[in-house]
């Protein structure tokens, strides 16, 4: 336990459009152990979500160094990070990205089939067991449009879980939703947290931040607050009180 | 990935747009429709034309009197009357390769039956020529070797010349007057049709070559010799025996021979390699739409990698590798193509069928061509599949996740 998840040293990014250069992430030293839940806030503009970006190893820094789950990926070529995203992740995003006119069960499934491992696995039973653990048990043959928001964010939680993956990163997760739908999806990361995944969520919102243990704060690409949650809330709690 | 899951989720995707799946595969499925129509009926025009020269005879060989020139004055092909009974009976004996050979001696006359008379054909030929020429009789039998070398008055009569002279009743055993000479009908043939040309095979009266000679035109030279040979490829090595064997006889050498040897299979390539020329033509044109099926693909493709960047970008994010969107759509246009072959196929085998209902033409659609199309559809969606399928295939993930 307590093993190092993420390692990122003086990592960087600067897009360049024409002559113009823009430094969306100047330098972020971030270090998250495992078992962590940490919240990454900032306004947009902040460069959170570049190093959203960066983190998920969806794009690679221009310089720095970044160690996930103790392996080197800057520097990585394309495949070889799909490969990273494939096994090392799991993505949560604001708009759910389910697949359209697929079941549930479909796309929980998703990941396991680009996995080019040599493993004999039931890819069915994982991702049927993966539904049940976000409590959706019941609902494996839906279609992503049957569900409500929560429950079609529920499915995109079980897609990141059924992989096993060392870090789920969940960028505005509750961006979609209302304020009871997005305190039952809190919960249920509090649970999956309690059960010992390490998660690293991306909101703007205070009020989510508050369910997370530590907050990372951006700004102008930068961290300018690295502080443990004073006043965690429990979901489940808020729950009870909004009922 | 599994192909087996590649092929699931193609089909899944190609199942999702129906509708716009089916006018896509429409352009190949008229194509390959149309490539199958056309060459069934080319197929089917040959079919035809090897049949109206096997009608003729089978590995029939022509032996005519050869063009000869007179004082520097050029005669005609059959000019001369240089061929003999002779000449045949040589043939017959000394030829390994000849299985049937008959002389054909022509004249016409008036023939007269007992309710009425008709202007016809008089072939005198051998026995043999019910081989060569592969004519059975419809009723009685073909006159026999004794008949020919006896010379007896005895005559077959084709359908039409059996139809004018005893429209209800068999001729056979019955006797019709030619010329002066009372014949005993001994058969009736069967019906032959139209020549290539255009003539009525059947308006003829078969009688001994003999009895020709010596009843009726009183010559000795024959116009035609008809051989033929029991295999089909024996007919080169038979007709340079019969050269030989004519120009010993003759004492002519090659290059001044008073005689030409000739076959049908001369005939028959010439005729059919027009055919296929036309099938080719017809064929080449028909592409032509399944190349527009093609590129109907690539435009329908286009479209869908723009409309599922948003799909594109979640499978990236979950660890896809381009190559594996690469395959999924190359996969997804290579279905199309072959669903749509398949489809087209369909309905190019019914439209050959079709076509000859309502013109009366013989269509053919062979198994090769079918799998040809298959695998052409097949292959053209593929190769107008590959641009899309490059263009989603290189899309960045974090772009194609923030595309709307």
């Amino acid at each position: 336990m307590n093993g190092m998840i993420i390692e990122t040293e003086g990592i960087t990014k600067t897009y360049v459009s024409g002559t113009n250069e823009v430094q969306a992430v100047r330098g972020i030293d971030l270090t998250v152990r495992q078992g962590e839940f940490v919240a990454i806030m900032g306004t947009s503009g902040s460069g959170k979500s570049t190093l959203m970006n960066l983190l998920g190893c969806l794009d690679t820094p221009t310089t720095g160094s970044y160690r996930l789950d103790g392996v080197r990926v800057d520097g990585l070529g394309k495949n070889e990070l799909a490969a990273i995203r494939n096994q090392k992740l799991g993505f949560v995003f604001q708009g759910f990205n389910l697949l359209p006119r697929t079941s549930a069960l479909e796309n929980v499934e998703l990941p396991l089939l680009y996995d080019r491992r040599p493993v004999k696995r039931d890819t069915r039973a994982l991702a049927a067991a993966a539904l049940e653990r976000v409590g959706l048990g019941e609902r494996l043959d839906h279609q992503s449009s049957e569900l409500s928001g929560g429950q079609q964010q529920r499915v995109a939680i079980a897609r990141a879980l059924v992989t096993s993956p060392a870090l789920v990163l969940a960028d505005e997760p509750t961006g979609n939703l209302d304020t009871r739908t997005s305190m039952e999806v809190m919960k249920l990361f509090q649970e999956l947290n309690d059960q010992g995944i390490t998660i690293v969520l991306v909101t703007h919102e205070p009020d989510i931040a508050a369910y997370a243990k530590r907050i990372v704060e951006v700004r102008d690409g930068r961290i300018r607050r690295d502080e443990p949650v004073a006043g965690r809330r429990c979901a489940a709690l808020d729950l009870q009180e909004a009922a | 990935m599994k192909t087996k899951t590649l092929f699931k989720i193609a089909g899944q995707s190609i199942q999702k747009n129906k509708m716009r799946a089916a006018l896509t595969m429409l352009g190949i499925i008229i194509g390959v429709a149309a490539v199958i129509v056309m060459v069934a009926v080319g197929y089917g025009a040959r079919s035809r034309i090897r049949a109206q020269i096997n009608n003729l005879g089978t590995n029939m060989i022509v032996i005519t009197p050869g063009a000869q020139q007179q004082a520097g004055v050029s005669q005609g092909a059959q000019a001369f009357a240089n061929l003999k009974v002779d000449d045949v009976d040589k043939i017959r004996r000394e030829s390994q390769y000849v299985s049937a050979v008959s002389p054909v001696v022509v004249s016409r006359q008036q023939v007269l039956g007992p309710e009425g008379n008709w202007r016809t054909m008089i072939q005198g030929v051998d026995s043999d020529y019910q081989t060569i020429r592969n004519w059975d009789t419809q009723t009685g039998a073909f006159f026999s070797e004794d008949d020919v070398r006896g010379g007896r008055t005895v005559a077959l009569l084709g359908q039409t010349v059996a139809n004018q002279l005893f429209p209800n009743a068999d001729p056979t055993g019955q006797t019709v007057q030619v010329g002066r000479v009372p014949f005993t009908v001994v058969g009736e043939l069967t019906a032959k049709g139209q020549t290539a040309s255009g003539s009525d095979s059947d308006d003829v009266i078969l009688i001994p070559y003999t009895t020709a000679m010596s009843r009726l035109s009183g010559r000795e030279f024959i116009p035609q010799i008809l051989a033929s040979t029991s295999a089909e490829q024996d007919i080169p090595a038979a007709q340079s025996e019969i050269t030989s064997i004519l120009e010993e006889s003759h004492g002519t050498t090659p290059g001044n021979d008073d005689f030409t040897v000739r076959n049908q299979t001369d005939l028959a390539q010439a005729a059919e390699s027009s055919t296929q020329v036309m099938t080719l033509l017809m064929a080449s044109i028909a592409s032509i739409s399944l190349l527009v099926g093609g590129i109907g693909i690539m435009n329908i493709m286009l479209v869908s990698v723009t409309e599922r960047t948003r799909e594109i970008g979640i499978r990236l994010a979950i660890g896809a590798r381009g190559g594996d969107v690469l395959t999924q759509f190359l996969v997804e246009s290579l279905v199309m193509g072959i669903a749509g072959g398949l489809v087209g196929l369909l309905a190019g085998v019914l439209g050959a069928k079709l076509v000859g209902h309502f013109t009366g033409w013989e269509t053919v659609v062979s198994p090769l061509i079918m799998l040809i199309s298959i695998g052409f559809s097949g292959a053209v969606g593929v190769f107008f599949g590959y641009y899309p399928a490059r263009k989603a295939a290189a899309l960045n993930p974090i772009e194609a996740l923030r595309y709307e």
